[in-house]
């Protein structure tokens, strides 16, 4: 059925985003268009209310865009496409309260036809790869807010998709289990050969983290830059942290996010040191 | 603080101590010639009138009689209100063609059909089974309509990203979701159901605690008048108590029952 082994390439052609409903329109992407690679890790920044939430709803099939359209593997999103994970910025509440977090890691499994052995296995290595092996039979509720956002990751991991779209996946775990997670999303994403698009805030991570990174602008947004990061495929934390290659990256990026908070449009009116 | 905490007196000893004092009313007013006793006797009377009735056949054959039409009016509308809470919640467009006519039925008070099922029925338990549905089914349906609607939209997110069938999404985000509603339709529609079954009783003379009461102020027995009225007391109190507890057992992870101890 689903091969887990590599991932599926992506490709968005001249989206748009406008929410109507109540009250006043409101245009959250203007013309977004970009290519992922099948097996790329691509981070997504920009600023706070850039639009990088819809973008990723919109990849997922979650949200219709107004306009434009993405194909994922050749074929049309129309809805929520087969072999794919998603981890919501509200992790807290995509967890069912009314199970265990076992049976909220298994459940997806279960729905994909994977066999109760297999199943057992694989929520039990995804629980243990975010360090939580000893809390499978606890209620999320009974969690931390950093525990609720692993049990959502190790859901997300034993699923073996062949794309991974997370939003914000460690804003509300601690320093010391961020570093952990993120290599343990590169070395999933080395070992699956995953298609991985991660939004985050953090500058750092997203250079750490990303084979590209892409720059929003504000609302209404359009891709500032694709930013390559050249720092090959082994990364570590703090030899690739102390690089000076990792150092000019980062601040470019830094200075784009800067400017593109303050309503930068065009890379051509940017003013960079870096 | 603390000082404060450990004098405290529990919530179940005020309670309590509450019950004592109205009952210490009930015994003195009457005894005291302050209200009339021949209509009003003091409580050990009526504690007397019911404990001879406690013993007695009669009494236990309609305590049955009231609790079977109780507990049939009850499943009837639970199921039917829940059956068509579902049907009307996940249809497009079923709420908006439902909501006048529910609106315009849901505020007739069952005792105006009193003469009618009468009409229909006479004196039998079917008559006020009817008056019994027809009053609770509201409090269900109602209530797991909202239910249906109140899936978060974060979990329906993660069931449509992970592909979940129908099946699997409506047994395992939207009924949980739904069933704290659910819950406090069936907690509401139980009390509903037990005033509207001594109602019928008394009314229309349907065989049970109701109809017993009658007989007892035929005779002129009003101490057993009192008596059963303190049994329909305890008997909605019960039921009260145990839909609280079913409530507590099925919703632990809801936020307003889980807490330190529930783990
Ligand atoms: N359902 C909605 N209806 C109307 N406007 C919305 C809706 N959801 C988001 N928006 C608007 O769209 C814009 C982009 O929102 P989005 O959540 O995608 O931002 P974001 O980049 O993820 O922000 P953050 O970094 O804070 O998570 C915001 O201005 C927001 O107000
Ligand atoms: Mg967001």
């Amino acid at each position: 059925m689903v091969q887990k082994s590599h991932g599926a390439d992506l490709s968005v052609r001249s989206v748009r985003k406008v929410y109507t409903g109540r009250g006043q329109a409101v245009e959250a992407i203007q013309d977004l268009s970009f290519d992922v690679n099948a097996g790329e890790l691509v981070c997504v920044v920009g600023p706070s209310g850039a639009g990088k939430t819809t973008l990723l709803r919109i990849l997922a099939g979650l949200l219709p865009a107004t306009s434009g359209e993405v194909t994922l593997g050749g074929t049309v999103v129309k809805g929520p496409p087969p072999g794919m994970a998603v981890v919501l910025q509200e992790y807290g509440r995509s967890l069912f309260p009314w199970m265990t977090v076992e049976k909220n890691v298994e459940l997806p499994l279960k729905e994909k036809g994977v066999a109760k052995a297999e199943r057992k296995r694989l929520v039990q290595e995804a629980l243990e790869a975010v360090s939580l092996a000893d809390a499978g039979k606890s209620y999320p509720w009974q969690l931390s807010g950093g525990m609720q956002q692993r049990v959502a990751i190790a859901r997300a991991v034993a699923y073996e998709p062949q794309v991974l779209l997370m939003d914000e996946p460690f804003a509300a775990v601690d320093a010391q289990t961020r570093l952990e997670l993120e290599d343990l999303v590169r070395a999933l994403w080395r070992r699956l050969g995953v298609t991985v698009i991660f939004v985050t805030h953090d500058i750092d991570e997203a250079v750490y983290l990303g084979e590209r990174v892409f720059v929003l602008s504000n609302r209404p947004t359009i891709l500032l830059e694709e930013v390559k990061i050249d720092l090959g495929a082994e990364r570590d934390q703090i030899e690739t942290r102390t690089h000076p290659a990792f150092g000019r990256l980062r601040n470019h990026v830094y200075e784009l996010v800067q400017q593109a908070k303050k309503g930068l449009r065009s890379i051509e009116d940017a003013r960079l040191t870096h | 603080m603390t000082s404060r905490s450990t004098t405290r007196v529990p919530g179940w000893a005020l309670g309590l101590a509450g019950v004592a004092v109205f009952l210490l009313l009930l015994q003195i007013l009457p005894t005291a010639g302050v209200i009339d006793r021949r209509f009003f006797p003091p409580a050990s009377e009526m504690f007397g009138a019911l404990s001879s009735w406690l013993v007695a056949p009669q009494f236990w054959t309609a305590l049955g009689q009231t609790l079977t039409t109780w507990i049939t009016g009850l499943a009837i509308a639970f199921v039917a209100g829940s059956v068509l809470g579902i049907l009307i919640g996940e249809i497009p467009g079923m709420r908006a063609l439902t909501a006048s006519t529910i609106e315009f039925l849901r505020p007739v008070p069952s005792v105006a059909l009193v003469p009618l099922v009468v009409m229909l029925y006479g004196p039998t338990m079917q008559s006020t089974l009817i008056l019994v549905v027809y009053a609770s089914i509201w409090q269900v349906l109602l209530q797991v309509l909202a239910g249906v609607g109140s899936v978060d939209p974060v979990a329906d997110d993660t069931a449509r990203s992970y592909r979940f069938s129908l099946w699997t999404r409506v047994r395992t985000v939207t009924l949980p979701s739904a069933l704290p509603y659910v819950m406090t339709g069936l907690r509401l529609a139980a009390s509903v159901a037990l005033i509207l079954t001594l109602t019928g009783e008394l009314l229309i003379g349907t065989p049970g605690l109701g109809s017993l009461l009658i007989d007892a102020r035929a005779s002129g027995q009003y101490p057993l008048i009192y008596a059963l009225v303190l049994v329909a007391g305890a008997l909605g109190l019960a039921v009260n108590l145990i839909f609280r507890q079913i409530e507590r057992r099925t919703m632990f992870w809801h936020p307003s029952i889980r807490g330190e101890v529930a783990a």
